[in-house]
């Protein structure tokens, strides 16, 4: 037998007399002839441990996937994790576990989930966190649905063209199924359109306002005021977050934002080519009862202990149904276990020191890269976190293959003739100079 | 599994002036964040813990302990389908190259895991005799969405060719049908048909995809009422988007007549939705796609061996058949039809969604619409290594083992546990077997009671209280890798239980005794809800 199968033959034979079956394919007796399957699967043979290592270790050959060095972001980070995240992530009590049903053997989630939600909502200065949702697209658009859901006589939901515009298209495809109007509030020199927004508002029926901060293109827009502005038509203000950012940065709580939402990945998430990640979820105390998502609340035993269990559960949809407040019926329960973790670790000073790392490598670059003369600001006297984005009169895509051959993904190509670069921590000014030189060479 | 509480926070570990990290000190810092307006900056440091690294890696794993897992023992937990996780699939999904990895990193320098991708949604096409697959898709819900959002889509694109047609009928210039003012009016299929007895995350997804849903009944025995069904088809006509199915259904039955009910949904124009969520079942003897469905969602964490995680993250990528391709989200994964000409297959190319170039929200569907999207890159690509390498690590030869063997077990704990319990439907059933309560209840011990006590003997509890047809469901999931010895004493277990329920009810209704807390007071926490350690200390 295969090594994941533990039946003998003489297992079998004495499970087979209790179901008074004689082998195991009679016990789909029952499936209707024309839709059994008879043939074999068009797979490959068994993989044996040694083989199927040499089979991943190939794929990952350089010339199969190549390391290179990142300075790209929009949405996934290349930041620094402690070893120890990885490392206890990997325990199979967390690891081999399902969602936690069973309060009473399940304390160790239970207990993390709750850390997390206290994390999550003292970053974004927001009364309560949900216990994370799939990725920081799909929160934001469940932050539309709840928007629209909360809105009595709203027409539309407005959303700012600043957002990046591939959590736009998860907004738009969840907006256009669930049956709710989306109106794009255009952009002017990188950052929302005050005026256009103003004008809307100023309209009314306006369930919510969907904002991003720091925003696609890195960055910081002044979002004063339009809290107030939203609330006087009783609509919603979210503002999609950075959570490493938030360190240093106001939060979506002193902005005046009912939901805070975002990606997680940037707090101790590999990249893995974009997922897993962890979307996070925060709104204010007034909004709990509307919210997504699971949520771990304090409670006491029998015993009288303190004690952590699922709640809220009449949100749900094992108990509503199709009147639930969303069909998500789990979390992202690990990822946000890397996050507490990493959190934990880098606490109160570390995620500052992060932040600071990330502002001052990324002006770093950009003030060098002006200074070859070949590149200018796409969106001059915007100030930016640690992203930013260049003009580059040449042939862009040639100048980023060749970056590509040096070893470096030197960013991500925004638009024509615009290149949008991320730098972290982990960047060294090596790496920051020796970039410079091959973008500064480059012929194209 | 240590059944004495730990019960600490991190935040009550925190000491000012402690750190868990360390970072490289040389950096240009001729800029630094002071230089930020004010305005833009938090009045007030986030109030995170200041911990030593020994002090978390202590903390941490101390709440491992106080946690049940598959590795701990026997997790019959039923619908989950709680597998060995294998762990030659942690070590591969932890490989730099794959962990390293940005998701916008040119296709051309990433091919190998590229080839992880298309492999993966060729193999699942071939278990699930389907076309193609997007694994997008982060849960076994967000397939649900996606696959319904797929038919939708579906709809309103014939609903468009159908007024198309009618245009040109008429004479009318075809320009019309690049108008990019579609609605659902040019869709009138909105309905969605549900058994009763689905998981209740069928008709939120519904819900969600805007969709109306239409129960229909059960039988006695559980399986669809295929007169109601086709008396709702006759009542809705071409109102029927799509009738969802789970099969085996979610008491674990086979539905017999299920080519049967794809064939009456198509006549009338609806496609059919397969839940994944019980797929195990049927590896190595049938698919979805020979049953007559037309979109699916599987669940790469339950038949497909990767971590549940403590509730994810999963994956749930959507199966479709030929013809509905078209509808499936962006970014893809293809590989061009290779040129003869030259050697070796052609290089796998990453597919994204027609640029957006104007200012507004678009429509998804026809010519100059963008196109669906569910989630920013690939979706759980760490996932889809783990499901990858187990099928790779299975092969042919142990794929078609799964579904017989986890029948097997699920069988024999059925024949071998209804003298005590109550099996309200008789005949074979699937990966799962469902009994309502005790046969027995005089003695008031109900099903809560029996998994409470569960927990004392070191198992995980069945689910209960589902299926909601029964009021006392306990459903039991075992999966192909447990062995006859570990079911043999679960089964002592459960008949101990029972005779317990009889000698001593006190004992069973007030379980469990050897856990690290006792039951809790759920009133307490939905009442006024503590969700926050910052509110916790303000109480």
């Amino acid at each position: 037998m295969f090594k994941y199968f533990p039946h003998t033959e003489e297992d079998l034979q004495e499970m087979l007399k209790v179901t008074g079956v004689s082998s195991v394919h009679d016990l789909f007796a029952d499936v209707p002839e024309a839709a059994r399957f008879k043939r074999d699967y068009n797979l490959p043979d068994a993989l044996s441990e040694t083989d199927l290592r040499l089979f991943f270790e190939q794929l990952t050959h350089p010339l199969n996937t190549q390391q290179l060095i990142c300075f790209a972001g929009a949405g996934c980070y290349d930041h620094y994790a402690p070893s120890v995240v990885q490392n206890i992530i990997q325990r199979s009590e967390f690891l081999t576990s399902y969602t936690p049903y069973q309060a009473e053997i399940s304390q160790g989630t239970l207990h993390y989930i709750f850390e997390y939600q206290s994390m999550v909502a003292e970053l974004t200065g927001m009364d309560i966190s949900n216990a994370s949702m799939y990725d920081g697209a799909t929160a934001t658009a469940e932050a539309m649905m709840m928007a629209w859901g909360n809105a009595k006589k709203a027409t539309r939901v407005l959303i700012s063209e600043t957002l990046d515009p591939k959590v736009r298209r998860v907004v738009n495809t969840y907006a256009h199924f669930h049956g709710v109007p989306l109106q794009l509030i255009p952009a002017k020199n990188g950052a929302l359109d005050r005026e256009a927004l103003d004008k809307e508002l100023a309209e009314g029926g306006v369930a919510g306002v969907i904002v991003q901060q720091p925003n696609y293109y890195g960055i910081m827009e002044d979002y004063t005021g339009i809290a107030d502005a939203v609330h006087e038509q009783k609509g919603i203000f979210v503002v999609n977050a950075n959570p490493s950012d938030l360190a240093i940065l106001k939060t979506p709580g002193e902005w005046g934002a009912d939901v805070a939402v975002g990606e997680g990945q940037s707090l101790g998430i590999p990249m893995t080519f974009g997922g897993p990640g962890v979307g996070f979820m925060a709104c204010t105390e007034k909004l709990i009862r509307k919210m997504p998502g699971r949520i771990v609340g304090q409670t006491l035993d029998n015993r009288g202990q303190r004690a952590f269990v699922l709640t809220l559960q009449a949100r749900e949809q094992h108990i509503r149904r199709q009147k639930a407040t969303s069909n998500i019926c789990s979390n992202q329960s690990l990822m946000a276990l890397y996050v507490t973790i990493y959190l934990s670790l880098m606490g109160k000073e570390g995620l500052r020191e992060v932040a600071e790392m990330s502002y001052a490598n990324a002006h770093s670059l950009h003030d060098k890269l002006i200074a070859t003369g070949k590149f200018k600001d796409t969106f001059p006297g915007q100030p930016f976190f640690n992203e930013f984005c260049l003009d580059y009169d040449g042939d862009l895509d040639a100048l980023l293959d060749e970056a590509t051959e040096c070893g470096y993904l030197a960013g991500v190509k925004v638009g024509e003739k615009t290149l949008m670069l991320a730098v972290t921590e982990q960047r060294t000014p090596e790496e920051i100079e020796e970039l410079c030189e091959i973008l500064d060479k480059a012929n194209h | 599994m240590n059944r004495t509480l730990y019960g600490k926070l991190i935040f009550e570990l925190s000491k000012k002036g402690r750190k868990g990290y360390s970072l490289p000190q040389d950096y240009d810092r001729s800029h630094s964040t002071a230089e930020l307006p004010e305005a833009l900056r938090r009045k007030e440091a986030a109030r995170l813990p200041e911990c030593d690294e020994l002090t978390v890696v202590r903390h941490y794993t101390n709440l491992s302990h106080n946690n049940f897992g598959v590795n701990d023992g026997f997790y019959p937990l039923g619908s989950c389908t709680m597998k060995y996780n294998p762990v030659i699939n942690e070590e591969i999904a932890a490989m730099k190259a794959f962990a390293g990895l940005h998701p916008l990193q040119p296709a051309e320098t990433c091919q190998g895991a590229l080839e992880v991708y298309y492999n993966l949604q060729q193999s699942l096409a071939e278990l699930a005799g389907l076309s193609e697959f997007t694994l997008n898709p982060c849960a076994g819900a967000h397939g649900e969405l996606t696959g319904l959002m797929v038919i939708r889509a579906y709809h309103e694109a014939m609903g468009n060719e159908k007024i198309r047609n009618e245009e040109n009928k008429e004479g009318e210039a075809p320009a019309a049908s690049n108008s990019l003012n579609f609605t659902f009016s040019n869709s009138q299929r909105t309905k969605v048909l549900i058994p009763d007895s689905a998981h209740g995350t069928n008709p939120a997804s519904a819900a969600v995809c805007g969709l109306e849903v239409v129960e229909v009944k059960s039988l006695a025995d559980g399986t669809v009422d295929v007169e109601h069904l086709r008396q709702l088809l006759d009542e809705l006509g071409d109102q029927v988007a799509a009738m969802m199915m789970t099969n085996p259904n979610t008491l674990g039955i086979f539905e017999p007549r299920v080519m049967e009910i794809t064939e009456m949904v198509h006549k009338a124009g609806g496609l059919m939705y397969y839940d994944g969520a019980n797929l195990n079942a049927l590896l190595g003897e049938c698919r979805p796609g020979d049953m007559g469905f037309d979109v699916m969602h599987i669940n790469l964490h339950k038949t497909f061996s990767t971590p549940h995680g403590g509730g994810g993250p999963g994956s749930g990528p959507v199966g479709v058949r030929k013809g509905l391709e078209q509808f499936l989200p962006y970014p893809r994964v293809t590989r061009p039809t290779p040129d003869p000409s030259r050697q070796g297959g052609a290089e796998l190319r990453i597919v994204t969604a027609p640029a957006n170039e104007r200012s507004e929200a678009l429509p998804l569907t026809g010519e100059r619409g963008e196109g669906l999207s569910v989630g920013s890159f690939f979706g759980n690509y760490g996932v889809m290594l783990k499901a990858y390498a187990y099928i790779l690590s299975l092969g042919r030869e142990n794929v078609k083992m799964v579904g017989p063997l986890a029948t097997l077990n699920a069988n024999y704990i059925k024949e071998r546990l209804r003298d005590d319990y109550l099996l309200p439907i008789e005949g074979l059933c699937k990966h799962e077997c469902v009994f309502d309560g005790l046969v027995d209840k005089s003695t008031g011990v109900t099903t809560m009671d029996v998994a409470k006590r569960l927990l004392d003997y070191g198992y995980h509890a069945p689910t209960i209280y589902f299926p909601l047809l029964f009021h006392e469901s306990l459903m039991i999931e075992p999966t192909e890798n447990e062995s006859k010895e570990t079911i043999d004493a679960f089964i002592d277990v459960m008949h101990k239980i029972a005779a317990e329920a009889k000698s001593d009810p006190e004992l069973v209704k007030t379980a469990p005794h050897n856990t690290p807390i006792g039951r809790v007071d759920d009133v307490l926490a939905a009442k006024q809800p503590i969700t926050t350690y910052w509110k916790a200390l303000q109480e």
